[in-house]
């Protein structure tokens, strides 16, 4: 069984953001860019059914401009076999992403596709959900344990109260959440032979997708910010603030 | 033209936050229709017909919609779509889980987790765990939309809407539901707690953590905590607050032993009131709260226990 895996390149979690002047987007410039951090998590968990024998090729796939074979390149040295990047400089929606995917998928005809719940850039939690849908597929979303058997899969599934268990026929779509697993990181050896590894470039074009946004936006704005208040000394002091000044016990 | 909107439930009774989704519908349109989709669900249908603003009630009763499967629940809402401008769901596990599927059946987009309805197709959502507002226009015919609940005032009870029965879709077989590992708990709801008591690394153990809930209790309050808490096994999963976890607004926020890290602060700064107990007084928390206290969660969390009164 193949395994596809979705690698979005975003701007690293720790970078703070700033939006630009004239509103028109948060500035990329000059920025550190890091693999979807849901996405490192998806790739560990594709690599680990490669090494217990469930899978038999993990394959990356990234769509965005020429730098996402970075974020290909990333996912070869953490152990995938092969990279596929849909090469597009515009803006890409949920909806595109998951239209290349499918066209992808028709191609590679993996057994499962795992993609990342969400991407800590547009927080749209949207793409494996929409994948699945076109290709008339069951979804594991949100997964934190994940068992395959019997051209099946168990998913665990993190919700609203609590854990919930499913039970998914292949072939199949998942989204990981966080407590899936721990990523590994990449050795130096394992960085340097991913160098050699393959990486297909296609057009959104040549797959037959339209990538035109839906979504028009029309300005970004930063949130109203919320003012440092005052540091109390005593738990006595903080008790009558909370009574008497903000009346909330 | 009318707006759809999809309402989890638990057999019994729709969930808190579809009050949020109805009066966000409510901003997009005038006629409200609210799906209810279960097994059995009679009463669910009629504690929907019982919200304001609610102008009909759609019951799909069938053994196939018991589990909220998405793969048989976005089907329903696919056929139903066509005839409203809308569809929106609260953004919880739920909405979150079959609203991409039944956008992406429709060929539409989705505006996910929005804030603010600008006009019916204009709408304000946050981006960078809500380090940006993005405010999105569509121009979809049905618009799929998923709300915070949090950003929208409940629509208040006493309603009387008529409810029509419709049949179901049944079960596609692609997926079938095995169980649920719940958390039980007598405290409020995290995401509709009026004082929310949350703790991070700073705890140190799940032991530690009891602490918290004396003092929740005592407040009344839902019990949350940081990834970090969560990560390390003090608590469970559906207890974190942030950017890929809840999204909480209470009146009152008490973060004890939590750095405030940005995806941390996603979460909960839209609180009214935010209190940080933390030892390290460049914790970033302090930059958000009304109320700093710095010092030893070990010495301050007992006596602030003894100090407030029992609601
Ligand atoms: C104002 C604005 C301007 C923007 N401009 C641009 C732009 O110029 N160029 C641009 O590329 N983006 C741009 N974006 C971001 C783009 O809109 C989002 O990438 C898109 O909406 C996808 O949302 P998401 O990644 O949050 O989806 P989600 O559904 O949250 O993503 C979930 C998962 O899907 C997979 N996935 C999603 N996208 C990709 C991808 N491209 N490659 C591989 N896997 C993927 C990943 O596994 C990811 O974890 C812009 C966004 C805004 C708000
Ligand atoms: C993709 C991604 C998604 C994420 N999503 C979320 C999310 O949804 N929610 C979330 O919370 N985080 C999220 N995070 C993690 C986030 O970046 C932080 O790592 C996390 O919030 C830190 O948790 P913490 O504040 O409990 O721990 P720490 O940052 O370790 O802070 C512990 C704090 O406790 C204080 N402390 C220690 N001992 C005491 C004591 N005895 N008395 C008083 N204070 C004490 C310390 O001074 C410190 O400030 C995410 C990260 C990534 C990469």
């Amino acid at each position: 069984m193949k395994v596809l895996v979705a690698v979005k390149r975003v701007i690293d979690y720790n970078v703070k953001i700033r939006v630009k002047a004239d509103n028109t987007g948060v500035e990329t410039a000059n920025v550190k860019m890091s693999m979807n951090p849901f996405d490192e998590i998806a790739v560990e968990e594709a690599i680990r059914m490669k090494e217990k024998g469930a899978a038999t090729e993990v394959i990356a796939f990234s769509a965005g401009p020429a730098q996402c074979q970075e974020t290909i390149r990333t996912a070869l040295a953490m152990g995938a076999d092969r990279g596929i990047l849909v090469q597009a400089d515009g803006e890409l929606q949920p909806l595109a992403v998951a239209k290349l995917l499918k066209a992808v998928v028709d191609k590679e005809q993996p057994g499962l596709v795992i993609v990342g719940k969400q991407a800590i850039d547009d927080d749209s939690n949207q793409t494996g959900q929409m994948l699945a849908a076109l290709l008339g597929w069951s979804q594991g979303t949100f997964a934190n344990k994940l068992n395959v058997a019997d051209g099946s899969v168990e998913v665990k599934r993190e919700v609203d109260g609590g854990l919930e268990n499913i039970k998914i026929k292949m072939p199949a779509v998942i989204t990981t959440d966080l407590r899936l697993n721990e990523p590994r990181y990449a050795s130096l050896p394992n960085i340097m032979k991913a160098k050699k590894k393959p990486i297909e470039t296609l057009a959104p074009d040549a797959l037959g997708v339209d990538v035109a946004p839906r979504l028009k936006t029309l300005k970004v704005e930063e949130p109203p910010k919320r003012k440092a208040g005052i540091k109390v000394k005593t738990v006595a002091e903080l008790v009558d603030k909370l009574k008497n000044e903000a009346g909330v016990i | 033209m009318a707006i759809l909107v999809v309402a989890a439930h638990d057999g019994k009774t729709v969930r808190a936050n579809v009050a949020n989704a109805v009066a966000a519908a409510g901003q997009m349109g005038s006629d409200v229709t609210v799906l209810v989709a279960g097994s059995n669900c009679d009463e669910a249908a009629k504690s929907a017909a019982a919200i304001q603003g609610v102008a009909k009630v759609l019951q799909a009763d069938d053994a196939a919609y018991a589990n909220w499967l998405a793969e048989d629940i976005a089907p329903l809402v696919v056929k139903l779509a066509p005839n409203y401008s809308h569809v929106v769901m609260a953004a919880d596990s739920v909405g979150k889980n079959i609203a991409p599927r039944v956008a992406a059946l429709l060929d539409v987009a989705q505006v996910s987790e929005a804030t603010q309805v600008v006009s019916p197709d204009t709408f304000v959502r946050p981006i960078y765990a809500g380090n940006a507002m993005a405010t999105v226009q569509t121009a979809d015919k049905v618009k799929v939309v998923t709300i915070r609940p949090t950003n929208f005032k409940a629509a208040a009870a006493g309603g009387s809407a008529a409810i029509e029965k419709i049949g179901g879709e049944g079960a596609k077989g692609l997926s079938s539901y095995v169980g649920a590992e719940l958390s039980k708990s007598e405290r409020p709801e995290l995401t509709s707690a009026k004082i929310v008591v949350s703790g991070g690394r700073g705890l140190q153990s799940g032991e530690n953590f009891k602490m918290l809930e004396t003092l929740a209790d005592k407040l009344g309050a839902g019990l949350g905590a940081s990834r970090a808490a969560v990560d390390a096994g003090y608590v469970p999963n559906d207890y974190q607050v942030g950017q890929t976890g809840k999204v909480v607004a209470p009146d009152l926020y008490i973060a004890i032993g939590i750095s405030g890290a940005i995806q941390h602060l996603a979460g909960m700064k839209d609180s009214k009131t935010i209190v940080a107990i933390n030892k390290d007084e460049e914790a970033p928390i302090f930059q958000v709260a009304d109320y700093g206290l710095v010092g030893d969660l070990f010495q301050i969390v007992p006596e602030l226990t003894a100090a407030v009164e029992k609601k």
